[in-house]
């Protein structure tokens, strides 16, 4: 960023004031390099895509403020004076409560576990030395390949084989491991551990699991802070697997995406209800956005370098 | 008195310490290969067994499956005896699943190419030195929080064939009323637009954060060298990104199809896929084989057709690998920098 050669200084001593903005003019237009302010239509185009990426959410706020008259015409930019009427009805007709309840339970313990089991196992491969850590890392990442359809339906007949058809604990347990995670923590302990400080707790009489907790907890915090965050994301807009799992079973187990779903199905629809319950069931997340959005940008873009 | 521990206890200690590093790499990758073999890797290798038998989703395992002739195969019984094929059979004898595997690959081509160029574009504008940073960023990033079934159903209204969005403002232009749910072509558009809505923003921080690992001297060459705006990006940057790139669009392809959530969502009323299976998904098609009883509906068969869907993200992985590498390697082949690539990719 500093290494920008003084061209304009240079025109200003040799041609005077006008040719070295002139020059400086010049190289704003042409060079890309950061320490360039962006021009104009930058942020024309930037700021065109942000409203195209927050419209739908403004829209289904819009559709859930009006009456069902008024769903008749194209609404404009405009609110109308139904929204709390709507969001009230719509909290009642998803089960709001127990929706959120329950979906924060999966999310949760999805999150906690995936986490813990990837910490552990990422640590592992990525700095203790042992027999079959290259083939089961590769098959490790080999795994993440294979499409999650793939095991829908023999999960789904496991799952009722063993009594758990329509409960909680169905839509918790096929998602309690990742690869990914595994990859993710072994990726980011590789680089962020040195081995001295895993050695300098080996001599102090750490046991194994002693250094584990002392040492390598701490160095994998904000790799595993990240992937607890996408990992609740992914949970709680997951619907095809809750789906088939949970299936007409729904009013007695509700989790938000379900719900909602259920409000849009059939043929007898109530639009601004539905679009209520979407808002509803977005709050949550919209509000995570608004504290941990930089975590997000910051974690897609360090798995993006890594990856 | 002296304090020395019993030669005995300090050789357990010594035994247990050995024992302690020689186990416990084990035992900590031990519960993750446990639970993955149970939810992973025993559902993945039941699948194949599956697709070869007759399972009826309510009465479970009916012997092997039936083999296809041309008497229409009733609840029970395999007029036409059994074959190991006989579910793949099936399904390829459904022009179902022709209007499914059409629909599935119109909707990824229509989805993953538009998105991956706004991408980029975004990305490269994003990586020019903006003010508020973290702002745009987490501006394109907003639709990552919509659950992509409530994307579905926004986007179900927006599309609206009387009052949407998108008719609204055509008709400004004098333009339509487009059947976005009555026409196919316009259903594929529909639907791609709600994966484009959710991914792009997030391929794009992706891409971002490769662009900015690209050396600032090489960028500075390529100026100094007289490259546009656009020579840098097309001639410099996105050949250096191309790990990234193949990795952006691998990921896609996984994802983009096995779409569910977005089609179903986009339904109005019961229907799922379009009155006419407009935009009949293949997870769809698999999910009704299995599991929608106006379908006589058949694990076997559904299992059958995961795999047929499987051998499509297979090709089209293999396909869009070897296009990018050629597509992004720039003009000079360089042989050795491509294998190293591959390397990074497979690790």
């Amino acid at each position: 960023m500093s290494k920008q050669y003084p061209s304009s200084a240079f025109a200003t001593a040799v041609a005077g004031r006008g040719a070295g903005r002139a020059a400086a003019r010049h190289n704003r237009v042409r060079l890309t390099s950061e320490g360039q302010r962006a021009g104009r239509l930058t942020y024309l185009m930037v700021g065109l895509v942000v409203l195209i990426s927050i419209y739908p959410l403004y829209y289904a706020v819009q559709l859930a403020s009006l009456t069902l008259d008024e769903m008749h015409g194209f609404p404009g930019l405009g609110f109308g004076s139904m929204l709390w009427t709507n969001l009230t009805t719509a909290f009642e007709a998803i089960n709001f409560g127990q929706a959120f309840l329950n979906t924060v339970i999966v999310a949760v313990t999805v999150s906690l576990s995936v986490v813990a089991f990837s910490t552990l196992a990422g640590y592992s491969f990525a700095k203790l030395r042992f027999k079959g850590r290259g083939p089961l890392m590769v098959f490790v990442v080999g795994t993440m390949a294979i499409p999650a359809q793939l095991s829908a339906i023999p999960l789904y007949i496991l799952m009722s084989k063993l009594g758990l058809y329509g409960s909680l604990t169905a839509v918790i347990l096929p998602s309690l491991v990742t690869a990914f995670g595994v990859f993710w923590m072994t990726q980011y302990i590789t680089a962020a551990l040195p081995y001295e400080l895993i050695e300098a707790a080996r001599v102090d009489g750490c046991s194994m699991i002693k250094t584990f907790y002392h040492v390598a907890i701490p160095a994998a915090l904000p790799a595993a802070s990240l992937l607890a965050l996408f990992t609740f994301v992914a949970q709680w807009t997951n619907y095809y697997w809750p789906f088939l799992i949970i299936g007409s079973n729904s009013s007695r187990v509700p989790l938000l995406t379900l719900a909602v779903a259920n409000l849009a199905g059939g043929n007898n629809q109530n639009y601004t209800v539905m679009m209520a319950g979407v808002v509803l069931s977005t709050f949550p997340l919209i509000i995570l956005f608004f504290v941990a959005g930089k975590q997000l940008v910051a974690g897609i873009m360090a798995g993006a370098v890594k990856g | 008195m002296s304090t020395t521990i019993p030669e005995a206890k300090l050789r357990r200690r010594g035994r247990l310490s050995r024992f302690d590093l020689k186990a416990s790499p084990y035992i900590y990758i031990a519960p993750f290969f446990i639970v993955f073999a149970v939810m992973g890797l025993f559902p993945l290798l039941y699948t194949i067994f599956l697709s070869t038998r007759q399972w009826n989703t309510m009465s479970g395992d009916g012997g092997l499956a039936c083999a296809m002739g041309d008497k229409q195969v009733s609840g029970t019984g395999c007029p036409n005896g059994r074959d190991w094929f006989g579910n793949f059979a099936w399904a390829l004898g459904q022009p179902d699943f022709y209007t499914a595997l059409r629909n599935t690959i119109a909707i990824f081509a229509l989805s993953s190419l538009p998105q991956l160029v706004i991408a980029i574009i975004v990305a490269y504008l994003l990586s020019s030195n903006l003010r508020a940073k973290t702002f745009w960023r987490m501006g394109v990033l907003f639709p990552y929080i919509i659950a992509p079934m409530s994307a579905g159903i926004i986007f179900r209204m927006i599309f609206a064939d009387q009052t949407g969005t998108i008719n609204t403002v055509l008709g400004w232009f004098g333009i339509g009323p487009i059947g976005w749910h009555s026409d196919t072509f316009a259903s594929w558009i529909a639907v791609s637009s709600i994966v484009n809505f959710r991914w792009t923003g997030y391929n794009t921080l992706v891409l971002l954060a490769a662009m900015q690992a690209v050396p600032h001297e090489t960028l500075e060459a390529a100026v100094i060298d007289g490259a546009s705006r656009f020579k840098q990006l097309t001639s410099v940057i996105l050949p250096m990104i191309r790990p990234t790139l193949i990795f952006v669009i691998i990921t896609s392809v996984i994802g983009g199809l096995q779409i569910f959530d977005e089609p179903q969502m986009y339904t109005v009323g019961p229907g799922y896929g379009g009155n006419s299976n407009q935009w009949l998904t293949l997870t769809q098609f698999m999910w009704k084989t299995g599991f929608v009883s106006t379908n006589a509906s058949n694990m076997g068969r559904a299992a059958a057709i995961s795999w047929m869907l499987f051998l499509v993200v297979v090709a089209f992985g293999i396909l869009s690998y070897i296009l990018t590498s050629r597509m992004a390697s720039g003009d000079a082949p360089k042989p050795k920098k491509s294998a190293k690539t591959n390397k990074e990719v497979a690790r």
